[in-house]
C-alpha cells in the first residue's frame, strides 16, 4: 500500500465567471499582483482592458467579499488557488455552478498534469496551459475535459502534425466525444490491480450544541486492462426519506454523488453502482453521513479567568476507538486572548508551543493509541489592558489522521471486476478518518475574578 | 504519474518587435528542429499575455506555419485569434493554409483548423470558413461535427444573416438527432445561444425532440449533460402526465458529481413541477432534491455560496424541500464570509417553534465574532426570529438585553433597531426592558439605531419618566442630525406632547422642533411633515407588524427560480433588470399548467435596462422617498392575469408556473388575489424584507457609475 493517495487532498479555491451554459467571454489567470499569465478573450466584444478591472476591482481591494463582482452587466468570477486567480468574465446570466466548476477543473486538470498549481507552475507551462483551455472550452462551451483523454493528445512533447497517424487520431477523437470518454480502450497491465481508498473528514462543531457530519470520498486507482465492467457494493443505506430509517448494520448516508462513469439509472432503480472505472486515479463517489457519527477524539477543555491577568487552561483528550488503532498528525490549535504576553504549558506527550502570531499554543502530538488520555496544562499571561478587549474566542481545533476506521461506519463490501479476457485481478481496500481545519471545539471562558484557583500558576 | 514541468517562465519577459522579428528571420537557417522557431514564439505568446502588442509581426509569425510542427501550428494559430481582426487586410494571406488543415486527413487537425477559423470574424476568413463548415456539419468523425456545431454559434454571433440564408440552423436542428451524444449536446448549446439572442430564431423542444435529449443525457458529458438539462426549459408539457414522466426521467441526475449538473437538474424540476398533478410525486422530488443541495455544501466555498443563495429562492416557495435541516446551515468559524452570510439567512428562514433553541445558541455565538457586518446581520437575526417565533420571544428578547450589556457599540445599535420592531409586534409585553435601552443613548451614533431608539421614546413617553429630558437632549442638535433622525425627531416630539401636553417644557419643546422643521429645513417632505403635525397634533395607532410579508411573492419566485443556479438566482434579480440585452423568462401557459401558478404568472417585462450606464436598484422595500420608482407592472387586481400572449413569449420563451390548486398544502394558505394587491407595485418588493433595511451585504450587482460599460 502506498500512501500516494492520502496527499490529493481537495483544492480549496478561493473566487469565480457568464450564456446560460457557458463559462462566458474571458478567461484569465492573474498572479497575486493582478500581471496576466493566461488571457484568452472568446467573443469579439470582450477586450483585454476588462483585465484591468478585474485587477482594480478585486485583487487591488482588500475588501473582497464575493466570489463574484458584478459591474453593470459584466461580472467576474473568481476561484484563487495558492497565489493565482482563476477569473472567467461574462456578459450575461452565466449559470454560476458551472462557471465554478469549470474553474475547478481548469486546476485540477493542471494539478494533474504539473503536480501543482502557482504562478510559477503555470509561467513555466503556460503554452501548454492555452493548448488544454482551447481544448476544454470552445466559445465559452467547457468540452470534454477528462484527464485521461487529455493525456492522450495534448503532451509537453514535440509532435510533427504530418506524422501522426490518422487512425490514431480518430481513436482520439472517439475517446474523446464516446459513452466512455473517460478510458482508452487499449490499456493493458501485466498485473490487474484495483486500489480503494476510503476517506472521510469528519466536521465537528462542538458547543452548546453538538453537530457532527462526514465527508466520504471514496477515491480509486485503477490499474485494470481492457474495458472492466466493475460492481461497487457498501453497508450503505441511502435515506431519502427521514421516516425509513432502522435498518441494522447498515450505514446511513443522507446523499452520494458519482463520478461520470458512474450508470445513474442502474442506481435509482437498484442501488447497484457499476461503473467502467478511468484509468489511473479517480473520485469514485462522495457521500454525506450526518447519523451515528463516531467521533474518533473527544476534546473537553476547561479555561478559566483569573482575573484580568491569568487564562488557564486544562484540556484532556480522549480517543475514541479500539487499542490496535491510533491517531497521527494530530495538532490541536488553542487560543489564547490577544493580550497574551507568554504562555507556560505542560504536556506529557507530544510538544506544546506559543505562536504569539496567531494567538494559539500549537500542541503537536505524533501517535496517539486507542485507549489513551493526553491532559494539557496551560497558563497565558496577559497584560494589563484599562479597556477590556473582546475576545471572540475562536474554537479549539484540532487535526488528525486514523487509519483503517471510519467515522460513518461505512465499510466496503464487495469490488468485483468483470473483462472478457476473465483476467484474475487484487482488490486493495483502505480506510481514513481525518480532520484539517474542521473539527472545532468551542469553549466557555469561566470567570474567576479575584480567586486563585489550583489552575492558576 | 506524469508531471512533466515545463521551463517557460524564462520567457515572460518583455521583448521589442524588431528583435523577435530578426530572431524568427535568423531562424530561417540552421533550425532543423525547429526549436528556435518554437522559443522565439514562445516568447511572442507571452508577450501577448502581456498585453505587449505583437501584430507588426503577423507576416513573419505567419510565415512559421511552413513548419511541420503541430505546437508551432498551434501558437501561430493562437496570434491569428489575437491579432487575426486587426490585421484583416493581410489575413488572406493564410487562407490557404487554412483550407488544407480543414482538409487534413487527421480529425483533429481538421476540427483545430475550424476553430480557428471560426474565431477570426473577418468577412474573408467567414467566408471560406461557410464553404468548409457544410462539409464538417456531417464529417464522419464526431469530433469534428461536435466542433463544427459550436462554429455555427460563433458564424451567427459574427454575421447572423449569413447564416440563417446558409441553413446552418437547420443543420444545426439536424445534429439534435445525432447518433453521438457529445455533438446532440454542443448542438443544443449552439442553438440555445442562437436563440437567446434577441434577434435570434426560435428553439423550442417538442416531446418526442425532448425525449431524444433526455435518451442521450446518459452518454453525455458532464458539460453535455447541462447544455441538454438547460435546453429543456424550452419544453413546455401539454399534460400533467408529460412534465410528471420527464421529472421522473431526469431526477436521476440528482446524484451527478458535478455540482452544476445537480442545480440545473434542480431547476428542470422545479419548472416542471409547474406543470405536475400529482401531489405525492411532487412531495417525493423535493424530498429528494433537499439531500444534493445539502451536499453542494462540501463543494469548494463558491459553489457553496452559489448553492446557499438558491436555496434561499427554492425554500420560499418549496418549503419542504429543507424543512428539518437548519443545523447544516450553521456557520464554521472559517467559513468564507460571504458563505457565513448567506448561512444567516437561511437559519432566519428554517427557523421555527422546534429548532429556534439550537438556532437562537447560535446566533448567540456568532455575535462575539469579529467581522463587524456578520456580527450585526447576526444580532438582526435574533430579533427577526424574535417577531417571527412567538415561542422563542422570551428567550430572544433575553439574548438581546445579553448582547446590550457588550457594551459593544455596533452590536448596541443593531440590537436597539431590532428592539423597535419587536415592540411593534408585541405590544404591552417588553416595555419593561426600555429603562436598560435608555442607559445606552449616548452609544448610539449611527442614524438607523437613533431613529429606532428615539422612536420607542416617542412611542412609550408615556412609560418613559425623563421622556422629556431625553428628548430635551436628543433635539440638541437637530438641525446638524441626518434626515432620518430628524424624522423620527420631530414624531416623537409631537407624540411626546400628546401625553404630557400639560407640560409648559414639553410644549416648549414641540414648538421648538416644529419651528425649525417648517423654518429652517430644507427637505420638502420633513417640512411638510412638520406642518401638518402642527395642524394636527395627533396620534396614529401604529400597525402591528408580522414577518408575513418576507417571503418573496409566488409569481416572483416562480419566474426566478427559471434561472436557478445563475447570477439571477445569487442576486435574487430577474437578469433582465440588470444585464443588457438579457431575455427574461416567464412560465409559458399550457394545460398542464396550475391555475394558482397562472393566476400568479409574472410576464415577461419587456422593458430593456437603460442603454445608459446601468443602475440597479438595491433590494429591499421601496423607501418612502423613492417612491418615484416607476410600477414595472401594470398589474390588474380584480382578475386573473390572462394567458401570455404567444409574441410576448419572445425568443428564449420560457415558462413558469405551479400544480393544480389542491397542491397548494406547501405554502401557506395565501388567498392569491391578496398576494398580488399587496404586491401589485412590485412582485419583488418583499424579497429582502428580512433584512430589508440592511442592504449592506445582500448580493448585488455594482452600480456602474461613470460609463464604465464603454470600457469592455
Amino acid at each position: 500500500m502506498c500512501s500516494s493517495a492520502f496527499s490529493s487532498e481537495m483544492l480549496r479555491p478561493f473566487f469565480p465567471m457568464t450564456r446560460p451554459s457557458s463559462t462566458g467571454k474571458a478567461f484569465f489567470i492573474f498572479n497575486q499582483k493582478g500581471e496576466l499569465l493566461i488571457s484568452r478573450l472568446y467573443r469579439p466584444d470582450v477586450r483585454r482592458p476588462i483585465a484591468d478591472v478585474f485587477r482594480i476591482q478585486v485583487i487591488s481591494s482588500s475588501d473582497v467579499r464575493s466570489p463574484i463582482v458584478t459591474l453593470g452587466s459584466t461580472s467576474f468570477f473568481h476561484v484563487r488557488v495558492n497565489n493565482v486567480y482563476v477569473v472567467a468574465v461574462t456578459k450575461n446570466n452565466a449559470n454560476a455552478a458551472l462557471v465554478f466548476e469549470f474553474c475547478y477543473r481548469v486546476i485540477s486538470i493542471c494539478k494533474s498534469y504539473f503536480g501543482k498549481v502557482d504562478e510559477e507552475c503555470v509561467k513555466n507551462n503556460f503554452v501548454l496551459i492555452y493548448e488544454l483551455i482551447d481544448e476544454i472550452n470552445d466559445f465559452g462551451y467547457p468540452q470534454n475535459s477528462e484527464i485521461d483523454t487529455l493525456k492522450s493528445y495534448i503532451t509537453t512533447e514535440s509532435v510533427v502534425s504530418s506524422q501522426i497517424v490518422a487512425e490514431e487520431s480518430s481513436k482520439i477523437t472517439t475517446q474523446a466525444t464516446g459513452v466512455t470518454s473517460w478510458r482508452r480502450a487499449d490499456v493493458k497491465y501485466k498485473k490487474n490491480e484495483a486500489f480503494v481508498d476510503v476517506v472521510e473528514t469528519v466536521n465537528l462543531s462542538m458547543s452548546t450544541v453538538l453537530r457532527a457530519d462526514v465527508d466520504g470520498h471514496i477515491q480509486m486507482r485503477a490499474y485494470l486492462s481492457g474495458t472492466p465492467e466493475c460492481k461497487f457494493g457498501l453497508n450503505d443505506k441511502l435515506v431519502i426519506d427521514k421516516s425509513e430509517r432502522g435498518a441494522i448494520d447498515a450505514v446511513e448516508l443522507d446523499d452520494c454523488r458519482f463520478h461520470q462513469c458512474v450508470r445513474l439509472n442502474e442506481f435509482d432503480s437498484n442501488r447497484t453502482i457499476s461503473f467502467i472505472p478511468p484509468d489511473g486515479e479517480f473520485e469514485l463517489m462522495t457521500y454525506r453521513a450526518t447519523s451515528n457519527v463516531k467521533l474518533p477524539l473527544r476534546v473537553i477543555p476547561t479555561v478559566n479567568e483569573i482575573g484580568t491577568t491569568h487564562v488557564t487552561y486544562l484540556i484532556v483528550v480522549k480517543t475514541n476507538f479500539g487499542n490496535k488503532l491510533s491517531a497521527t498528525n494530530v495538532v490541536l490549535r488553542i487560543p489564547t486572548p490577544l493580550n497574551t504576553t507568554s504562555v507556560d504549558c505542560k504536556v506529557q506527550t507530544g510538544k506544546a508551543k506559543y505562536v504569539p502570531e496567531e494567538n494559539v499554543v500549537v500542541w503537536k502530538i505524533p501517535r496517539i493509541q486507542g485507549g489513551q488520555e493526553l491532559t494539557f496544562n496551560a497558563a497565558a499571561q496577559l497584560t494589563s489592558t484599562t479597556t477590556r478587549q473582546v475576545w471572540a474566542r475562536p474554537p479549539i481545533d484540532v487535526d488528525f489522521q486514523v487509519l483503517m476506521f471510519t467515522a460513518s461506519g461505512l465499510i466496503v463490501r464487495f469490488l468485483k471486476v468483470f473483462e472478457k479476457s476473465n483476467y484474475h485481478s487484487i482488490k486493495w481496500v483502505r480506510y481514513l478518518t481525518k480532520a484539517s481545519g474542521t473539527y472545532q471545539i468551542r469553549f466557555i471562558l469561566h470567570g474567576h475574578f479575584g480567586v486563585a484557583d489550583e489552575g492558576g500558576k | 504519474m506524469m508531471s512533466g514541468q515545463g521551463q517557460d517562465a524564462k520567457f515572460f519577459q518583455r521583448g521589442k518587435i524588431q528583435e523577435f522579428r530578426q530572431e524568427l528571420q535568423a531562424a530561417e537557417t540552421k533550425d532543423k528542429k525547429y526549436t528556435k522557431r518554437k522559443t522565439i514564439l514562445k516568447k511572442i505568446v507571452a508577450n501577448i499575455t502581456m498585453g505587449n502588442d505583437m501584430s507588426p509581426l503577423f507576416v513573419d509569425v505567419v510565415q512559421c506555419l511552413g513548419t511541420p510542427l503541430l505546437e508551432i501550428k498551434k501558437m501561430v494559430y493562437l496570434f491569428l485569434i489575437n491579432y487575426g481582426r486587426a490585421k484583416a487586410d493581410s489575413i488572406h494571406m493564410i487562407i490557404p493554409n487554412f483550407l488544407q488543415d480543414c482538409n487534413d486527413r487527421n480529425p483533429l487537425i481538421r476540427a483545430l483548423a475550424i476553430r480557428t477559423m471560426s474565431y477570426i470574424p473577418i468577412p474573408v476568413v467567414i467566408e471560406n470558413l461557410t464553404e468548409q463548415l457544410r462539409h464538417h456539419l456531417k464529417d464522419r468523425d464526431p469530433y469534428v461535427r461536435k466542433t463544427a456545431a459550436i462554429c455555427v454559434a460563433k458564424l451567427y454571433a459574427a454575421d447572423p444573416r449569413k447564416a440563417e440564408r446558409g441553413g446552418f440552423v437547420e443543420l444545426l436542428r439536424d445534429l439534435l438527432v445525432d447518433s453521438n451524444a457529445t455533438v446532440v449536446a454542443n448542438a443544443v448549446a449552439a442553438l440555445s445561444e442562437i436563440s437567446d439572442r434577441q434577434d435570434g430564431v426560435l428553439f423550442k423542444l417538442n416531446l418526442p425532440v425532448a425525449n431524444k435529449l433526455i435518451a442521450a443525457l446518459g452518454e453525455s458529458s458532464e458539460w453535455g449533460q447541462i447544455y441538454i438539462l438547460d435546453a429543456l426549459l424550452r419544453y413546455v408539457p401539454e399534460t400533467h402526465a408529460d412534465a410528471e414522466l420527464i421529472g421522473e426521467r431526469i431526477s436521476v441526475q440528482l446524484q451527478h458529481a458535478n455540482s452544476a449538473v445537480v442545480l440545473t437538474t434542480i431547476k428542470v424540476l422545479l419548472y416542471l413541477m409547474n406543470y405536475m398533478e400529482s401531489r405525492k410525486l411532487i412531495e417525493h422530488i423535493c424530498k429528494r432534491m433537499g439531500p444534493p443541495l445539502v451536499t453542494l455544501l462540501s463543494s469548494g466555498p463558491e459553489v457553496q455560496y452559489v448553492a446557499l443563495r438558491n436555496i434561499l429562492l427554492i425554500i420560499q416557495r418549496r418549503p419542504t424541500v429543507l424543512k428539518n435541516d437548519v443545523k447544516v446551515f450553521f456557520c464554521k468559524y472559517n467559513d468564507p464570509i460571504y458563505v457565513k452570510l448567506a448561512k444567516l439567512e437561511i437559519m432566519y428562514r428554517l427557523a421555527n417553534e422546534e429548532n429556534v433553541k439550537e438556532v437562537l445558541a447560535e446566533l448567540e455565538e456568532y455575535a462575539s465574532e469579529v467581522d463587524i457586518d456578520f456580527v450585526r446581520k447576526a444580532v438582526r437575526s435574533i430579533g427577526r426570529i424574535t417577531i417571527k417565533v412567538e415561542g422563542a420571544a422570551d428567550a430572544c428578547i433575553r439574548s438581546l438585553l445579553g448582547l446590550i450589556e457588550t457594551k459593544v457599540t455596533y452590536v448596541v445599535q443593531e440590537a436597539i433597531i431590532v428592539i423597535k420592531d419587536i415592540f411593534r409586534r408585541y405590544p404591552g409585553k417588553y416595555e419593561g426592558i426600555i429603562p436598560k435601552l435608555c442607559e445606552n443613548l449616548d452609544a448610539l451614533d449611527e442614524p438607523e439605531s437613533k431613529a429606532s431608539m428615539i422612536w420607542i421614546i416617542g412611542q412609550f413617553a408615556n412609560r418613559i419618566d425623563n421622556a422629556d429630558e431625553l428628548m430635551d437632549d436628543l433635539t440638541y442638535n437637530f438641525l446638524d442630525e441626518p434626515t432620518e433622525v430628524q424624522f423620527a425627531l420631530v414624531t416623537a416630539a409631537v407624540k411626546l406632547f400628546v401625553y404630557k401636553s400639560s407640560s409648559d417644557s414639553v410644549k416648549a419643546l414641540v414648538h421648538k422642533v416644529l419651528k425649525w422643521t417648517t423654518e429652517e429645513i430644507d427637505n420638502p417632505d420633513l417640512r411638510d411633515r412638520g406642518f401638518m403635525y402642527w395642524r394636527l397634533l395627533a396620534i396614529n395607532p401604529t400597525p402591528a407588524i408580522t414577518t408575513d410579508a418576507d417571503r418573496m411573492d409566488r409569481g416572483a419566485l416562480d419566474q426566478l427560480l427559471l434561472h436557478t443556479g445563475t447570477l439571477g438566482s445569487i442576486y435574487h434579480k430577474n437578469p433582465e433588470t440588470f444585464i443588457r440585452g438579457a431575455a427574461g423568462k416567464a412560465l409559458v401557459d399550457s394545460p398542464a399548467l396550475n391555475p394558482m401558478s397562472r393566476q400568479v404568472l409574472v410576464p415577461i417585462q419587456r422593458e430593456a435596462p437603460p442603454s445608459g450606464p446601468i443602475v440597479v436598484p438595491g433590494p429591499g422595500p421601496i423607501e418612502p422617498g423613492a417612491a418615484s420608482i416607476p410600477s414595472p407592472l401594470p398589474m390588474n387586481t380584480s382578475k386573473p392575469a390572462p394567458p401570455l400572449p404567444p409574441e410576448s413569449v419572445g425568443t428564449g420563451g420560457l415558462l413558469e408556473g405551479e400544480g393544480s390548486a389542491g397542491d397548494e398544502d406547501e405554502d401557506e394558505d395565501e388567498d392569491p388575489a391578496a398576494a398580488r394587491l399587496a404586491s401589485a407595485s412590485d412582485p419583488y418588493a418583499s424579497m429582502d424584507a428580512a433584512f430589508g433595511e440592511y442592504t449592506a451585504d445582500a448580493p448585488q450587482p455594482s452600480t456602474v457609475t461613470q460609463g464604465a460599460e464603454l470600457l469592455f
